[in-house]
């Protein structure tokens, strides 16, 4: 009876392991494929000859691939760095501070994570428009650094630690500066990891920004440009899914090496 | 003494007020202001070149009427009540399935959370090729028996069924994460005391396990369906809406009149329905999963 059913769920997990790895193992296998064979019937999951062709077709045919990777990290690391600076300001006065209006701010800032992005979309547009930013990096970092969840999610790690050390601190004349820079940054290293995931991870996905605001097809983001060279590229499947492959490979990269902090971020962000 | 007490809780102070304005100078730009702006441009005809002509409520009185609104609507719920029934139940089983002692445990773990690290446009392009009618994906129906000569894409009863599919497959994993922690924090001791009393498999599920997961299912379930009702790249990439309006969804309706047809006033207009919609949605989803409990 037990052993029966372990059979079943190792049965379920195995299948849902094939339903999750098989679009991307059978989009591996037609990247390698020659173009001609990325409509095979049946298709085949192994190739019958391998070639790199495609691959190096990305490359010469889209000149922009290598920049538009260059673009995405540069946006990436441009955001991570100002959210983790707005996030451990904000959370440090939030949950360390005592000054009038605190719980009015904390409540307002968690009050606009209500409201939908699609509502904010024509007057952030506009505002970039009368700012001069349309096409600039500007418009994607600036909006993508204020972060309310972050910045709760800030808030609740530093709450947790306890006070006795600022305490102390004080009391020795340190100035609440120099507090946050030298006792409390420290101790945040693992919500910082956390947050700085969450932040690559929603500026490297990002897809409706660059699409608005970015014009120049040097400026393309990877998500962007990837959308461009499909529509260069219709019907040249292998080439394209060579470029899906391609643009995953930072992400996965990212996931791989920080897992932990992946699933520590799913975890607070379950405590809301 | 004293007078040194006081300094420090006015640099008390000043420092949070000091720490806090980076943030706020962009809350007031890009929240309040941005809020009142977009308010008020719902009531404004405005394409950009010339400025805004008041017109009160007149988008709204458009909106009510214009048949490719209510198509979008209906698509929109279509799409979210799916995706979100079809990803929580998804999601839960599979949690339940990696909460017992099984072998590769992290393995799948990390395997099954592959989908939520992988850029949505990234996904859409390789469904895009799976779904066509010699594609991948009509060759594993046609494995199991099922009908396998459908266009899916381009074909009006197929297309939201195949963005709903591709909507649940990149979801599953980041709800199963949040299922899995929320698992995890369940004491041992309570299913002890329930398996005592003679439950076992199924009525464990049934009986200890769904309720006192209330609170995250409601979570994952909100969180589902703000997320489905503004899904924007999946369509964009996949369909454009198409075909025949099938796959049009509301968040597709405004993106197309605000930056195709530079309709910035009538775009607003749609974006505080939809507002309210889920605003009104997530409310009710509260009021029918939310309850207290105790353990």
């Amino acid at each position: 009876m037990k052993s029966l059913r372990m059979i079943v769920v190792y049965a379920l997990v195995l299948l849902i392991t094939l339903i999750t790895f098989g679009p991307f193992l059978f989009t591996l296998s037609t990247s390698f494929k020659p173009p001609a064979d990325a409509f095979q019937w049946p298709p085949q999951l192994l190739p019958n000859t391998l070639t790199l062709e495609n691959y190096v077709a990305v490359f010469n045919v889209s000149p922009f691939f290598f920049r538009w990777t260059l673009n995405s990290v540069i946006l990436a690391a441009a955001v991570v760095v100002g959210r983790l600076v707005f996030c451990s300001l904000s959370g440090f006065a939030f949950a360390r501070l005592n000054f009038p209006g605190r719980n009015f701010l904390f409540i307002l800032m968690l009050g606009s994570m209500m409201i939908p992005g699609q509502v904010l979309l024509v007057p952030h547009y506009l505002i970039m428009r009368n700012l001069g930013w349309l096409d600039s990096y500007a418009s994607l970092i600036i909006p993508g650094i204020s972060s309310a969840f972050g910045i709760f999610l800030m808030t609740q790690f530093l709450k947790s630690i306890p006070k006795d050390l600022e305490e102390a601190a004080l009391l020795d004349g340190c100035s609440y500066i120099r507090i946050f820079w030298q006792v409390i940054l420290p101790l945040t290293k693992p919500a910082m990891a956390t947050l700085a995931i969450f932040a690559f991870t929603s500026s490297w996905h990002d897809f409706m920004g660059p699409l608005i605001y970015l014009n120049s097809v040097e400026k393309f983001t990877l998500t962007l440009g990837l959308n461009f060279f499909r529509g260069q590229y219709v019907d040249w499947w292998s080439y394209i899914l060579a470029g899906a492959m391609f643009s995953n490979i930072f992400p996965i990269a990212i996931f791989l090496m920080f897992q932990r902090y992946f699933v520590e971020g799913i975890r607070l962000s379950g405590l809301k | 003494m004293r007078s040194i007490k006081l300094s420090t809780r006015q640099e008390e102070i000043l420092t949070g007020y000091l720490c806090l304005t980076p943030y706020f100078v962009l809350f007031g730009v890009f929240t309040v202001y941005s809020v009142i702006n977009a308010l008020s441009m719902s009531f404004h005809e405005y394409n950009v070149f010339i400025s805004p002509i008041f017109i009160g409520l007149q988008n709204y009185y458009e909106l009510f009427l214009d048949p490719l609104f209510h198509k979008a609507m209906a698509n929109t719920f279509v799409y979210s009540v799916f995706t979100v029934l079809l990803q929580t139940c998804i999601a839960l089983l599979i949690a339940v399935l990696l909460n017992q002692k099984i072998w590769g445990k992290s393995f799948f773990r990390a395997a099954f959370y592959m989908p939520a690290v992988t850029p949505s446009v990234v996904i859409s392009l390789i469904f895009s090729w799976m779904f066509f009618r010699d594609g991948v994906f009509n060759y594993v129906l046609s494995l199991v028996g099922l009908p396998s000569n459908i266009d899916w894409l381009n074909n009006v009863q197929a297309a939201l069924p195949a963005v709903i599919i591709v909507g649940v497959w990149s979801n599953v994993g980041r709800y199963m994460l949040m299922f899995l922690a929320a698992l995890q924090d369940i004491p041992r001791s309570v299913y002890e005391a329930a398996e005592l009393d003679g439950a076992k498999g199924w009525n464990l599920l049934r009986f200890i396990t769904i309720p006192l997961l209330r609170p995250i299912i409601t979570l994952v379930s909100v969180l589902g369906i703000i997320g489905a009702f503004q899904v924007f790249t999946e369509i964009y990439i996949m369909t454009s809406g198409g075909p025949l309006d099938a796959t049009t969804t509301v968040s597709y309706m405004i993106y197309t009149n605000a930056f195709n047809y530079f309709r910035m006033g009538y775009a607003s207009s749609i974006a505080w329905v939809l507002a309210c919609v889920i605003f009104g949605f997530s409310m009710i989803q509260r009021k029918i999963l939310d309850t207290e409990i105790y353990y």
